[in-house]
């Protein structure tokens, strides 16, 4: 018995360019906030984007985008609606407002099922916003993704970077490639996390500052760009992502 | 016409394998759809015979189907699943993802919606045969 899913992903991601998981060993560190902005930004400077919401127990993408009412069109596969200048996907088009209590072997199956049936077409960058922690969804796509680049987000806590040292040791370990971490929500002046990067090999793509108007600008696109997250992140497409 | 895609990739691992197996011809591929994701029978042949490459000329497609069960991780019920117990757009979430039957479907014992999809999900390429 062969699962015959797997042997199609290659071709569902031939089209893109670059794909950019934005990921951390800890929940709460604003990973979503990263990926959103980081793909509107992108999308913003002209390149053809795509956001997909690989945390489904707990997805958010949807609501920092305010998503409307769009759905995938089904033609020979899904083809993820267009939301704010962004091809958009996410679990939520099939659950709604309501949970999905998925256990691992169901997180790997449902990944795989939209891996393999979603159509992305013609991009130049994909941003994958991941569930927290090294789990399923990261070890699925590190095997059926190839050229998958991780960014890692942290804070200044050193609770949640001793989770991102050992999620980096272990992309490393496996030789995917890390674009680098970034600091999030930081309240001080503190350079330690820039130092603790340098030390663990991989390059440190900046810090934002704790902005309170983001929680503002969740669900209203204009404002997003307003804050801390996307004058940081806009400096980072600007050096030479796209 | 989401089967479309699922034949797809039915095509490509049937490819794979016969590729691995140095078969000339395919004579044979074999596949079992669970019922959970509601797969259109016709439209998925219809897709596969239009898919497949010059080595599947003469293949025949066996298509099975295979009832679903669920098994409770509370309680340990095991049940079958049954579409007619379902409304449409409920049933379509789960026929694109059938992950999704844990938000809408619950162990019919003890109303956990922690079960198991013991049986049935999905599609899997059973067997391919083929003259070397």
């Amino acid at each position: 018995m062969v699962d015959p899913r797997t042997s199609v992903v290659e071709e569902r991601f031939s089209g893109i360019g670059r794909i950019i998981a934005i990921s951390s060993g800890k929940g709460g560190v604003g990973k979503s906030l990263v990926a959103t902005t980081l793909a509107l930004m992108l999308a913003r400077k002209g390149c053809k984007v795509g956001l997909f919401d690989l945390d489904f127990t707990s997805p958010s993408t949807h609501i920092i985008l305010g998503a409307g009412d769009a759905k995938p069109k089904e033609d020979k596969g899904l083809w993820p609606p267009e939301v704010s200048g962004l091809k958009y996907m996410s679990l939520i088009y099939y659950t709604g407002d309501k949970a999905a209590p998925l256990r691992g072997v169901d997180t790997s199956n449902a990944l795989i099922e939209l891996l393999a049936v979603t159509r992305w077409g013609s991009l130049d960058f994909l941003v994958i916003d991941m569930p927290p922690g090294i789990g399923d969804a990261v070890l699925d796509l590190i095997r059926l993704v190839r050229n998958i680049e991780f960014l890692v987000v942290t804070t200044s806590s050193p609770l949640a970077f001793e989770t991102v040292k050992k999620f980096v040791a272990l992309l490393k370990d496996m030789k995917v490639e890390v674009l680098g971490i970034l600091e999030n929500m930081k309240m001080n002046d503190s350079d330690s996390v820039e130092a603790k990067t340098k030390k663990l090999g991989v390059p440190f793509l900046g810090e934002i500052r704790y902005d309170p108007k983001v929680e503002k600008a969740i669900g209203r696109e204009a404002m997003l760009f307003d804050t801390a997250i996307a004058q940081e992140i806009k400096e980072i497409v600007e050096s030479g992502l796209c | 016409m989401h089967e479309w895609a699922l034949a797809e990739a039915v095509i490509a691992a049937a490819t794979e394998i016969a590729k691995k197996e140095k078969l000339k011809q395919v004579t044979e591929v074999t596949i079992k759809i669970g019922e959970l994701q509601q797969v259109e029978r016709e439209i998925f042949v219809f897709a596969l015979k239009q898919l497949k490459p010059v080595s599947f000329n003469n293949t025949r497609f066996r298509v099975t189907r295979g009832k679903t069960k669920l098994k409770c991780r509370a309680c340990g019920n095991i049940w079958l699943f049954q579409k007619a117990k379902l409304n449409a757009e409920t049933a379509e979430a789960i026929h694109f993802v059938p992950e999704v039957a844990h938000t809408y479907m619950k162990c019919p014992r003890c109303g956990s919606p922690d079960f198991e999809i013991a049986e049935g999900r999905g599609i899997w390429l059973e067997n391919v045969k083929g003259a070397c």
